[in-house]
């Protein structure tokens, strides 16, 4: 197990280095970059002032070097005035050092986002608090509505109750969020009047999280996710609900809903246990469309903010977070898996 | 003129799609005449999600053929005297009809979402059939050789698939990147795919009789170097396909983000299919691997693959929808339904009416292509 475990983080760590590696080519592509020169110097800047200050911070270095400096393998080196040689910060709202350091993802710095002049860390980490809070909520409303629509559909196959709830689980995953956000919106916010069409308040200190502004963000989200694990836990119940075991506890004249609680249910909830821990890449999505829509200030909403102002060393945190996410999440839906069915054996 | 009631808006609508009804009513009629002969898909209409599921595709796929007959007004045309965001039923100074009324830009709803349903039945279908092209090359050998072959393949998968979908749109369909080789480098290899797909598919059949192989390998090499070359480079001979930038950015972005998904059930498959005793026949009667993998295996992968790519259209189509929703790609008038929600959405708690039939549309689409799949994989499990 600690061999499998061991290769795995190798592979992931590989994985990410590659991706990372990708995004940074991406985004250091020439017409990138003038944009980010744009941005920083201004919108009239002419040829010539785009191209020094590329040049005075260092995005015309060697390609490889800058990579390295963002990971921590290559010193981050001061902007040196030709004329003078005098050292100044490359970024001063981000206090960047004078000296030549070493400061990249592997010594824990994250960069500078130039979109909102801060550390990326000062950022990143209220965002993902921020997205936290909110994926928080919408696993404790896909996940038990999920598993109920799927046991009560999976126990009887072939009934009307397993018929009308596969209608609903397939609807469910044939509306993605901007289409329940627009519906759900229209109907609870603009039509009832219910409930607060805007997040936006969610992430104000003085009013937080409260039912009428994170309704509408958490209900649209869960059910894109809702109808899919619901159809898994559905297929995995009426599955176990056929084997030898089952039917040996009926003949012994247990009665349906104990045989249901007691033999079927743990036995049927080892497969939506893989795939309830392989949607996070799929909410990922889901997030950045609902904290988009929602005006909801959390790692979506940063990532859009990101990757429309090419800030390029907020977006590489943000690859890299949501790759770590994805792939920590697999490994875990392989040890669990592996934990809650002692038939298989990893390695 | 006073705007039409409730009724008069639905009676409008449903008249509107007349021959798309009769289209489909048409396609029924036969279907139904010649069940017993049409297999798999005959067997469809046995069920009532596979009968919702082919009407749902089939009048989508016949609004986006008959575009022209079922929209009254033009995609992008303005009418500027009778005013934005009219409410549904508004009749126009000339008399013209507005049934789901107007957008912010004055541009009539109802047409818009019918033009919009033809983007998405050409991208989606198309997308997808060039992602299991890659998928199916690729995963065959991935998953018969095993060994460094799967290895290597696997890990590239896993790559992209590791990848956040919205991410790698963000940094692959840009109006920047456009302007690099990115895109033209994507395309000029996956494009080449369906080529050597077909031209070993031949050659592994065929090889023993040079006359008809020569027919054959001259048939892929004359369509798949008009359409690699039209795709590709824009540059197409007889000036009947063509490709905006954006439109080629797209599309290659879609088919990247989706033929890892495929190659992973194709591997999986051929896995699974490999141990199977007509392989070993075959292994024994001396055939090439090439020869096995697609003439004995794929075939009999065919079901889990035909449920799959039904998904896959309905995956990619929420996809097209995200891609426009962010704006990413589709050019800002175009009329296809994400592009449509993003723009209705901005002003949604003041007119509600522009959003709702681009969403609807979508959300049945993909809903009918779910309940397809559904029976599909219901009918293929009965054999």
């Amino acid at each position: 197990m600690a061999m499998f475990i061991a290769r795995r983080m190798g592979v992931m760590l590989l994985t990410m280095l590659c991706l990372t590696f990708i995004v940074f080519f991406l985004v250091t592509l020439e017409p990138n970059l003038r944009k980010l020169s744009i941005s920083q110097t201004n919108m009239r800047a002419t040829d010539q002032m785009i191209e020094s200050w590329l040049v005075k911070n260092g995005y015309r270095d060697n390609f490889f070097v800058q990579y390295g400096r963002w990971l921590g393998v290559a010193p981050k080196v001061p902007n040196i005035d030709p004329a003078t040689g005098e050292a100044s910060q490359r970024f001063s709202f981000c206090n960047d050092p004078i000296e030549p350091t070493y400061s990249g993802v592997f010594q824990g710095d994250f960069g500078c986002s130039t979109k909102f002049r801060k550390p990326v860390s000062e950022r990143l980490w209220p965002a993902l608090a921020n997205t936290g809070v909110l994926m928080f909520w919408v696993m404790v409303v896909m996940v038990p509505t999920a598993l109920v629509i799927g046991v009560l559909a999976g126990m009887r196959e072939g009934s009307a109750t397993d018929r009308s709830l596969s209608v609903v689980s397939i609807t469910s995953t044939s509306t993605p969020e901007y289409i329940s956000g627009v519906l759900f919106t229209v109907f609870f916010a603009s039509y009832l009047g219910w409930l607060n069409g805007s997040a936006a308040s969610a992430t104000n200190p003085n009013i937080g999280v409260n039912f009428s502004n994170f309704t509408l963000p958490v209900m649209t989200m869960a059910v894109y996710g809702m109808g899919y694990i619901a159809r898994m836990t559905r297929a995995s119940m009426a599955e176990v609900m056929t084997a030898q075991y089952i039917r040996t506890a009926r003949l012994k004249g247990m009665s349906f809903r104990s045989v249901v609680l007691k033999h079927a249910l743990r036995n049927a909830l080892i497969a939506p246990f893989t795939v309830i821990m392989l949607q996070f890449p799929w909410l990922l999505t889901g997030v950045v469309i609902v904290e988009v829509m929602f005006r909801y200030q959390g790692f979506g909403w940063l990532l859009v903010e990101a990757a429309g102002n090419n800030d390029i060393d907020l977006l590489l945190s943000c690859s890299l977070i949501s790759v770590l996410i994805v792939l920590s999440t697999q490994l875990i839906s392989d040890i669990g898996y592996a934990y809650l069915n002692p038939r298989i054996r990893v390695s | 003129m006073p705007p039409l009631g409730t009724s008069e808006i639905v009676f409008g609508v449903l008249a509107a799609f007349t021959p798309v009804w009769i289209a489909v009513a048409l396609l029924f009629v036969v279907s139904f005449a010649f069940q017993r002969r049409l297999s798999l898909y005959g067997r469809l209409f046995e069920t009532g999600p596979g009968l919702v599921g082919v009407f749902i595709c089939a009048f989508w796929l016949f609004t986006a053929l008959m575009a022209d007959l079922v929209a009254p007004h033009g995609p992008l045309e303005v009418f500027a005297s009778v005013g934005k965001n009219k409410v549904p039923g508004t009749i126009g100074p000339e008399g013209e009809m507005f049934l789901l009324g107007t957008d912010k830009l004055a541009r009539d709803v109802f047409s818009r979402m019918v033009y919009g349903s033809q983007i998405v039945m050409v991208i989606a279908p198309a997308a997808t059939l060039f992602a299991f092209m890659v998928g199916v090359t690729l995963g065959l050998p991935a998953g018969y050789f095993g060994g460094r072959t799967d290895t290597v393949l696997s890990f590239l998968a896993n790559l992209v698939l590791a990848f956040p979908v919205i991410l790698l749109f963000y940094l692959l369909v840009t109006p920047g990147i456009r302007e690099t080789a990115v895109p033209q480098v994507m395309s000029g290899v996956f494009f080449l795919f369906p080529i050597i797909f077909f031209a070993t598919l031949f050659y592994t059949r065929f090889k023993e009789r040079p006359q008809l192989l020569a027919i054959q390998l001259g048939v892929v090499a004359i369509l798949g170097g008009w359409i690699y070359s039209s795709l590709v480079f824009n540059a197409d001979p007889f000036g009947l396909l063509s490709l905006e930038p954006n439109e080629l950015n797209i599309f290659v972005a879609v088919v990247f983000a989706s033929s890892p998904g495929v190659f992973r059930i194709v591997r999986g498959l051929t896995l699974d299919i490999s141990t199977r005793d007509y392989v070993a026949a075959a292994q024994t009667r001396g055939e090439g691997p090439w020869y096995i993998m697609l003439w004995e295996i794929l075939p009999n992968a065919r079901g889990p693959l035909i449920v799959d790519a039904c998904l896959r259209i309905g995956y990619t189509t929420i996809l097209l929808g995200t891609l426009g929703y962010f704006g990413l790609g589709l050019i800002p008038e175009s009329p296809d339904w994400g592009t449509s929600i993003k723009e209705a959405s901005q002003l949604l708690r003041l007119y509600a009416h522009p959003a709702l039939p681009p969403a609807i549309a979508l959300m049945s689409f993909v809903l009918g292509l779910n309940l397809l799949a559904d029976a599909l994989r219901e009918q293929s499990l009965k054999d």
